[in-house]
């Protein structure tokens, strides 16, 4: 019987499914291309020639390392409250149901889905209101908000896929709640909820639009490429800067989707 | 024994309950799971509850305040003065300017976001599938900044695209595209055009994959049967394809539509000097100082976004979300 399925793609077809693709990838290549270039005053295409003397000069660079610092200690803790709380409420939605559950989850994917100026400023007004200085802990509080959706997909689907029989026969057999736990809910869930956590981190690391609003004086690493999109000052250090990101948030999504691709693909199928 | 049947009678169950703490806790929790629902429920609801919703309702509170033109003070009585300012011309010009922005792109993305999930959904298989999905979501994920500063050097007079251009000796085709109205400019770096340009680059992704799920539950046998029954692949694609594989389009647009509509920095960074809805929100809420006004102005989209989200969920979109 011959099939849709076993036919070959139109030609049409392949090219522009290739065509998308390439427009996907080539900005991010020139990134690659780029952090190399010995042009300092412009952005000249093709590059004049090539060097790697911008590493060395960005590894030097006080404030690059302070806003590298600041984000990842920012998408540190945003990571493990977002585990904490996107856990805890996907355990609770999966195998239940009650009133008031689709409320709770509309909650919790609401921050990522309402344009993230909204939650900016509404967090900055929230703030200004109750009289909050900006600090490090105004970062995290927003960065967590956002993050408890990524955890939260990706335990939800595997929450579905663990059968609560084991956790009432575990239970029946004398374990506690502590030992069932550890021995039977963690290890079932343990791989979704690393591929979240990573996801939450990548996200955190990466986000600007909230960070912007909630920030006060102190930079992050986004913040810090935000102002030398604006006013570049010294325009190799940016480049190098900018392929450094790449790698660093690919590394996370890599793992998580490897953590996760038996079953569920969930992990950040949606920011 | 005794003590045996003397625990029994509290628990009518098989087993003896447990002992110590953990084990107490654990049979506490076991025949109350409503109280141990509650317990799970509790921090992030709480969270979310205060932090979140209470924000978005000091928000919604600012807007009902109106500042004072003379101090420059913010008036905390209520009054609906402020919407009324979103409905001076240069305000209206930015709601609609926004949205048209907004559904350009939603429009653009679900185009070039089509083939690809469509090669992904029935022709991919195994390795080439997982390519496919890694090759989605790495741009996806990838840094939103770095995507911005990428299309600023490919954007720059002096950079790649400008250079395509002369190599293909098409200049003057990007000339007389650039001497347009309205899509043209002084270069491509500061008109609508690349401003348009870098929003369906970051956005499309988030089209991608509901689409590409959608498309995988449109049922191979129909799509046979269309083209036994005589269908030309276009009629088969219109009538059997498209309505099918629609709740996906629509979920996808959900993301890029919203996303564009709060974006600030892509229109501020690459694009002319007019405002779009997130600049102004950034602008009053900064430098003039008028959160009220900022605050009505994030409303729209809420507001847009809420008529948007109804549509959607009429049309099934997310079930396939």
């Amino acid at each position: 019987m011959p099939s849709d399925r076993t036919q070959r793609a139109p030609i049409g077809l392949k090219i522009a499914a290739a065509a998308g693709l390439l427009f996907l990838h080539l900005p991010i290549l020139i990134i690659f291309v780029y952090a190399f270039t010995t042009e300092e005053k412009s952005y000249v295409w093709p590059p004049p020639g090539f060097t790697t003397q911008w590493f060395a000069v960005t590894w030097n660079r006080p404030d690059v390392w302070e806003a590298l610092t600041l984000s990842v200690q920012v998408a540190a803790i945003s990571t493990v409250i977002a585990l904490i709380l996107g856990t805890l409420c996907a355990a609770a939605i999966s195998g239940t149901s009650f009133f008031g559950r689709e409320t709770i989850s509309l909650l919790v994917i609401l921050p990522i889905a309402l344009p993230g100026i909204i939650t900016g400023i509404a967090l900055r007004s929230a703030f200004s209101l109750a009289e909050i200085p900006f600090s490090f802990w105004t970062i995290v509080l927003g960065h967590a908000t956002f993050c408890v959706v990524v955890v939260y997909n990706n335990a939800v689907a595997r929450f579905r896929r663990t059968s609560g029989s084991m956790i009432e026969a575990s239970m029946d057999l004398g374990a506690d709640a502590f030992q069932t736990f550890r021995h039977v809910i963690l290890p079932n869930i343990g791989t979704a909820l690393v591929a979240g956590g990573m996801l939450a981190f990548a996200l955190s690391f990466d986000e600007v639009i909230v960070t912007t609003f909630t920030a006060g004086q102190q930079q992050t690493l986004p913040i810090w490429m935000l102002e030398e999109l604006v006013r570049p000052r010294q325009r190799p250090v940016t480049n190098v800067v900018a392929m450094v990101v790449v790698i660093v948030t690919f590394l996370p999504i890599l793992a998580a989707y490897y953590l996760t691709r038996d079953g569920d693909q969930i992990a950040g199928s949606g920011k | 024994m005794s003590a045996l049947a003397a625990d029994t009678r509290h628990a009518p169950a098989i087993l003896a309950g447990r002992g110590g703490v953990f084990g107490a806790m654990s049979d506490w929790v076991w025949r109350h799971p409503t109280m141990f629902l509650v317990l799970m429920l509790t921090p992030p609801v709480l969270w979310l509850g205060i932090i979140y919703i209470g924000s978005l309702f000091a928000l919604l509170l600012q807007s009902f305040f109106a500042i004072d033109e003379f101090s420059g003070l913010i008036n905390r009585d209520f009054t609906l003065k402020t919407y009324g300012e979103l409905f001076l011309p240069q305000n209206v010009d930015i709601v609609v300017r926004t949205v048209l922005m907004a559904a350009l792109v939603t429009v653009a993305s679900a185009i070039v976001a089509f083939p690809i999930a469509y090669y992904a959904a029935r022709y991919a298989k195994g390795k080439w599938k997982a390519a496919f999905y890694l090759g989605v979501m790495l741009p996806l994920w990838s840094s939103y900044l770095v995507k911005v500063y990428a299309w600023k050097l490919i954007l720059a007079k002096e950079g790649i695209l400008n250079w395509i251009f002369a190599k293909l000796h098409l200049t003057f085709v990007l000339d007389a595209w650039l001497a347009l109205p309205i899509v043209g400019g002084n270069s491509l770096s500061v008109s609508y055009t690349g401003t348009f340009l870098v929003f369906l680059y970051v956005w499309m992704p988030f089209m991608i994959l509901p689409m590409q799920a959608a498309l995988e539950r449109v049922p191979g046998n129909l799509i046979e049967a269309s083209a036994d029954l005589g269908a030309a692949p276009r009629q088969t694609f219109r009538n059997v394809i498209l309505p099918l594989a629609m709740p996906g389009v629509i979920a996808g647009s959900i993301f890029t539509f919203s996303l564009t509509m709060g974006d600030y920095i892509i229109p501020q960074i690459i694009g002319t000097s007019r405002l779009f809805i997130g600049q102004a929100v950034y602008a009053h809420q900064g430098t003039a100082g008028n959160i009220p006004l900022a605050a009505a102005f994030t409303v729209v989209p809420i507001v847009v976004m809420g008529f948007y989200l109804w549509f959607a969920k009429r049309q099934g979109a997310f079930d396939a979300l």
